[in-house]
């Protein structure tokens, strides 16, 4: 074993010490485990978790309807009608994005439980959001950053987090690219002892429920109704989830739930080359696949963000439609957001054409913009690094080759993905676990719960596998 | 000479190539895994100096001094041609 792999043996032991919970206690069959008493065990009810963001000006985002984006979908669908679209303006929380809702729960319950500091490995808004909600709470904080390949360069939009976090006097550690951020993560958390303020946990999901369940309360004041469909930005999982357990929790079970991602297909994301071609540092679909085949691959054993149990239908946009609509949505509604945040308005903008003019499709982020998270410098350091950026068919783009701008809103377009072959691979990866070719009836019941298939169909696909129930 | 209690940027590595994880790239796996911390020396230093620093959370980190009084230089950068007509096209056809 080398000293990465005799470290890891380790993870266990020191996740239970940084953020408290027994994870093997909710182990219940070889696959199975009791993912509704993990969230149980949270002890913040959903009033709970909205009294603590309230008190630290986290949550009550603006539901603003984009009219002119609407006017524009029904100029450029096919049946001239087009889903009214309204965005969450989740850039009005403290730091900036939805993100402060995560970072909401896991910081009170740091505080609660007397750790002096809170840490989190993370180059996205979450980091600035840990940072933040550290500094309301009054305990210190480290953010542990992928940020540069192995010349030193980061993107423009991973350097402006990391600034951020410092305005904020938290303390980065900027890492080259690699999963083994985790390792320098843990050797962080084992020396300073602080709480893991972990994207993963179930503490992170339950701040999130807050926004699905604001998202039903807005609509129905608003326009009478539950929105017919809600797009949310899909990487890790923890967005989908936790606003669609919001949704539920407002009984909005006619809502459907529809996760977006950029698609960066054929980018490594481990890869020091492929690192600085891509020009989208999350919800994209080097984190959104492999988080839904396989949820428990965070720092956490077991990860509270299970996306398949809730995904509806799950799409891909473009980076150069992503682009187009940031620039849209400053142009025709006056609002400037980093790119990030509108990969599920750019999907918005497609799948509302297909629903009528009656209907409600809510995108429920936004974040904040600035130099690094803006799509001049994104597209600019594209350039630099060899990315051709021209105008043309989003239908064109190559991942890490080049960037469509759609030369016309009528072509801005979203590619389904196969849910259907993601539960496979979701099942396959599940089975890895397996040995002996057994499972019990409580791992069918689980496989079941996670895949949003329904029992019978389970049963069969592991009789294809060769798995005995009993 | 950079005196004591400057703020600096060191580098450490943190995993020598046949340290890293086995699952990664090669591409990857031929660098080491480095890091950079930011933190006030705690000892007269010049570049190129392991030396250790105190971070904004009173950590202490030890590594090679690279940059004295690290900032920030992420910016917007040059006009960009490529999305010029996106705002002018859209607001012609919802007749603004």
């Amino acid at each position: 074993m080398n000293e990465y792999e005799k470290f890891m043996v380790k993870k266990n032991e020191i996740m239970l010490k940084s953020v408290g919970i027994d994870f093997d206690k909710y182990e219940t069959g070889k696959l199975a485990f009791d993912y509704e008493g993990l969230m149980r065990d949270v002890g913040y009810c959903l009033q709970d978790v909205k009294a603590i963001q309230q008190e630290v000006g986290v949550g009550n985002t603006p539901l603003l309807e984009l009219k002119n984006i609407t006017t524009l979908a029904r100029k450029s669908s096919k049946t001239g009608t087009a889903a009214r679209i309204c965005v969450k303006d989740e850039s009005c929380n403290p730091s900036g994005s939805f993100k402060d809702r995560r970072a909401s729960i896991s910081v009170y319950d740091a505080m609660k439980r007397g750790y002096k500091g809170v840490a989190a490995a993370t180059s996205g808004n979450y980091g600035a959001a840990v940072a933040s909600q550290a500094n309301i709470r009054g305990l210190k904080c480290i953010i542990a950053n992928e940020c540069y390949d192995s010349r030193k360069v980061g993107q423009p939009e991973i350097l402006e987090k990391g600034r951020k976090c410092e305005s904020y006097g938290a303390e980065v550690i900027r890492l080259t690219v690699g999963p083994e951020l985790f390792y320098a993560f843990l050797k962080v958390l084992d020396d300073t002892e602080f709480y893991n303020a972990s994207l993963y946990s179930s503490f992170g999901v339950a701040g999130v429920e807050t926004l699905g369940y604001e998202i039903s309360e807005q609509c129905r004041e608003k326009f009478g109704k539950d929105p017919v469909a809600v797009v949310i930005t899909h990487a890790g999982g923890g967005n989908v989830t936790g606003t669609a357990r919001g949704l539920f929790k407002a009984d909005a079970a006619s809502t459907s739930i529809i996760g977006a991602s950029v698609d960066l297909s054929g980018l490594h994301m481990a890869s020091d080359i492929a690192f600085n071609k891509k020009s989208f540092t999350t919800g994209h679909t080097g984190f959104g696949i492999p988080f839904v085949t396989n949820p428990d691959r965070s720092d956490v054993p077991r990860s509270a963000a299970r996306p398949l149990r809730y995904l509806d239908r799950y799409v891909t946009i473009t980076q150069g439609e992503v682009f187009w609509m940031t620039e849209i949505l400053a142009q025709l509604e006056g609002m400037e957001r980093g790119p990030a945040g509108n990969t599920s308005l750019a999907a918005a903008f497609a799948i509302a054409q297909e629903y009528g003019d009656d209907d409600i499709i809510v995108v429920q982020e936004t974040e904040y913009t600035g130099a690094g998270k803006h799509l001049i410098p994104q597209l600019n350091f594209a350039k630099e690094n060899g990315i051709g950026v021209f105008v043309g068919d989003p239908q064109d783009q190559i991942p890490g080759k080049n960037i469509v701008i759609p030369s016309h809103p009528s072509i801005v377009s979203v590619k389904d993905v196969d849910l259907a072959g993601l539960r496979n691979s979701y099942i396959n990866n599940a089975l890895k676990k397996v040995h002996d070719n057994k499972l019990n009836e409580i791992d069918v019941k689980f496989l079941s719960e996670e895949t949003k298939m329904d029992k019978q169909e389970v049963l069969k696909v592991l009789v294809q596998r060769d798995i005995q129930v009993g | 000479m950079i005196n004591k209690g400057t703020w600096v940027e060191i580098e450490e590595v943190v995993l020598t190539p046949e340290n890293r994880a086995q699952t990664i790239p090669e591409e990857t796996k031929i660098t080491p895994l480095k890091a950079w911390i930011r933190g006030n020396c705690l000892e007269n230093c010049e570049r190129g100096d392991a030396v250790e620093v105190i971070t904004n959370v009173g950590r202490i980190a030890k590594g090679i001094v690279v940059e004295v009084e690290p900032g920030y230089y992420h910016t917007y950068g040059k006009y960009v041609k490529e999305i010029s007509h996106v705002g002018k096209q859209a607001r012609e056809m919802i007749g603004q």
